[in-house]
């Protein structure tokens, strides 16, 4: 039998002191915060994926015509009755835009990064470093403002036609991704051990083979990881590229030609369609398809560093 | 062909590709500063827009960036500070953390287009915000919250683990070590990296024109309650920002004065961003003497 003193002190000692019911609370509310942010992701795959789905659940479009049709008319119905919602023409028309700017940007984010790195230091430090650090920070409006009163009038100079399409996407694009690609590429080079240069030096190497067999060799899954996120972000891309293609919702015919992408036909026309209608639910599966192609572009990253690091 | 001519070529194209890359960066802000500079003034930065009329202003929109801006920080602050700090000090290294940090990777991909559309669905639709301030402080929250967050916890791992030790050496919890000892020694590079990503939320448009909307209703900037609807204050009101209305006129294309208002916008834009690049900079480096005494 416990007196009542031993009782109160048995109460006392494992009581949580103040230290430790703070300690509590502190990390109750920093994992409450993390998980904030999980059920974020959650809910936008979540909520995203349930809209993008009612097109073929509710609206009963076959997803192979979806994916592969060329027509997009969301207003109106076919021969057979069925709406035109194929979806291709964006599809070509996002990847066309994403391909053909990195294809351009990787050898001119590729060759700042080198000359940052391992030519020129000093001025790589003092004049590249700032200035790509500043671009990336530039709005895409911004981008696709100059697209708009630069690119577009170049190219209907060059090429006649209205100057809007997927050449001009590309150039905007290009400049925009640039930035990005070469910051990342320089981190990547930086991370490449001194000693693998002088070794190749040391054996004779010129800087030109040392910089091409060697620094470029190992450097390969940083420099692939940053291409890989130059693209996710040039796939993603929305207003710049809005601005600037033209939005017919076309199968790209020619580069200056007007088509659309994707995210071109979500901006405009989200805000034009009834919620819960046919149309409206074919826009968000193609923001479904957005969703999902970001999510591979995430996986890609991804097993490169896997790779990357088993070497 | 040798390879000491090889050499030389490669190095010369080299140094080719990185003069056009400089050549073509310092074009780009050169335009931007030339074309939108001259369309400064005190009247452009502070008359209300006009819709079918030359000589507006972006007086509202320039309100309404900030106003975003400031909301989403102190929303999504808080959030980010509490994440990286359970990710950083107390996650252990497991596979429920491995998940976590691919969940905040995924939100930081997804197309900037595509958190617009979920805040649109969820808080103009499901909450029924409207096109508020609100609704695209949540957008910008979500957008910014990954960015954040990673920034931060960088903060956090640049800390010796020894500052730790000692907390905990002292008698200390790990909460009272986290926030006497090691949130003190990183403001200085807490607050760069939320001042850069203040640049980042000042020029987003893609993820606000479904979420704040692409109106500007005047306001009325002597009236500073909340509850009114002209007052600048109020968070249920539509609001589009400057990043916003430069798409908006471009891609509308009514008012006849879009291009010089755009170019004079996106000079804005440029500078408030060239604003905060070196703000933080200079704080981080500021303060860090403070703090340290160094």
């Amino acid at each position: 039998m416990k007196t009542k003193t031993t009782q109160q002190l048995e109460q006392q000692l494992t009581r949580h002191s103040k230290a430790a019911k703070l300690e509590i609370w502190g990390r109750t509310i920093s994992l409450t915060a993390l998980l904030l942010i999980v059920a974020v992701v959650v809910a936008i795959i979540g909520f995203v994926a349930s809209k993008g789905i009612a097109t073929f659940t509710s609206n009963h479009v076959n997803l192979w015509d979806f994916l592969t049709g060329k027509s997009w008319n969301p207003n109106i119905t076919d021969a057979n009755g069925k709406p035109e919602v194929g979806a291709l023409p964006m599809i070509v028309g996002s990847f066309l835009i994403t391909i053909l700017s990195a294809i351009v940007a990787t050898p001119f984010a590729i060759g700042t990064a080198v000359f940052m790195n391992e030519i020129s230091p000093n001025r790589g430090a003092k004049i590249l470093q700032p200035v790509t650090e500043l671009l990336v920070g530039i709005p895409s409006v911004v981008y696709g403002f100059i697209g708009l009163s630069v690119v577009v009038p170049t190219t209907r100079a060059i090429f006649g036609g209205s100057g809007f399409g997927i050449l001009s996407g590309t150039c905007v694009l290009f400049v925009m991704i640039l930035p990005t690609v070469t910051s990342m590429s320089a981190d990547a080079l930086k991370s490449v051990p001194r000693y693998y240069r002088e070794a190749s030096l040391a054996l004779g190497a010129t800087q030109w083979q040392t910089i091409y067999k060697v620094v470029l060799r190992a450097a390969t899954p940083g420099l692939m990881t940053a291409v890989v996120f130059g693209m996710a972000r040039a796939f993603g891309e929305a207003l710049a590229v809005q601005m600037v293609i033209g939005n017919a919702a076309l199968m790209p015919n020619s580069l200056v030609s007007p088509s659309s992408t994707l995210t071109s036909v979500l901006t405009t026309g989200i805000g034009n369609t009834v919620m819960g209608s046919l149309q409206n639910n074919a826009l968000w599966s193609l923001a479904l398809v957005l969703l999902l192609m970001s999510l591979v572009f995430n996986l890609i990253i991804r097993l490169i560093g896997r790779k990357g690091r088993l070497q | 062909m040798n390879s000491k001519k090889q050499n030389k070529i490669a190095i010369g194209a080299l140094y080719g590709i990185a003069g056009l890359v400089v050549l073509i960066l310092l074009a780009l802000l050169g335009y931007i500063l030339a074309s939108g500079l001259p369309q400064l003034s005190w009247h452009f930065l502070t008359a209300p827009a006009k819709a079918f009329l030359k000589g507006g202003g972006v007086g509202v929109q320039l309100f309404n960036s900030f106003y975003l801006l400031i909301l989403a920080m102190a929303i999504s602050f808080p959030i980010a500070l509490g994440a990286a700090i359970y990710l950083y000090e107390y996650a252990r290294d497991n596979w429920v953390t491995t998940t976590i940090r691919t969940a905040i990777e995924i939100l930081s991909s997804l197309p900037s287009v595509v958190v617009g559309l979920f805040g649109f669905l969820f808080f103009v639709v499901k909450l029924r915000l409207g096109f508020s301030i609100l609704s695209g402080a949540f957008a910008l929250t979500f957008f910014n919250l990954p960015l954040l967050t990673r920034s931060i916890e960088d903060s956090l791992r640049t800390i010796d683990l020894e500052q730790r030790e000692g907390g905990l050496a002292l008698g200390l919890s790990r909460w009272e070590t986290i926030t006497r000892v090691i949130l003190p020694a990183t403001v200085p590079s807490i607050l760069t990296g939320v001042i850069l990503s203040a640049g980042r939320v000042f020029g987003e448009a893609a993820a606000l024109i479904y979420t704040a909307g692409q109106s500007a209703p005047a306001l009325n900037f002597a009236d500073w309650n909340p509850f009114n609807i002209s007052s600048p204050l109020n968070p249920m009101r539509p609001a589009e920002t400057l990043a916003v209305h430069i798409w908006k006129i471009n891609s509308e294309g009514i008012m006849p004065d879009a291009k010089a208002i755009s170019s004079g916008s996106s000079a804005v834009l440029i500078i408030a961003i060239l604003l905060f690049n070196f703000a933080a900079r200079y704080v981080g480096k500021r303060l860090y003497k403070r703090l340290t005494s160094a």
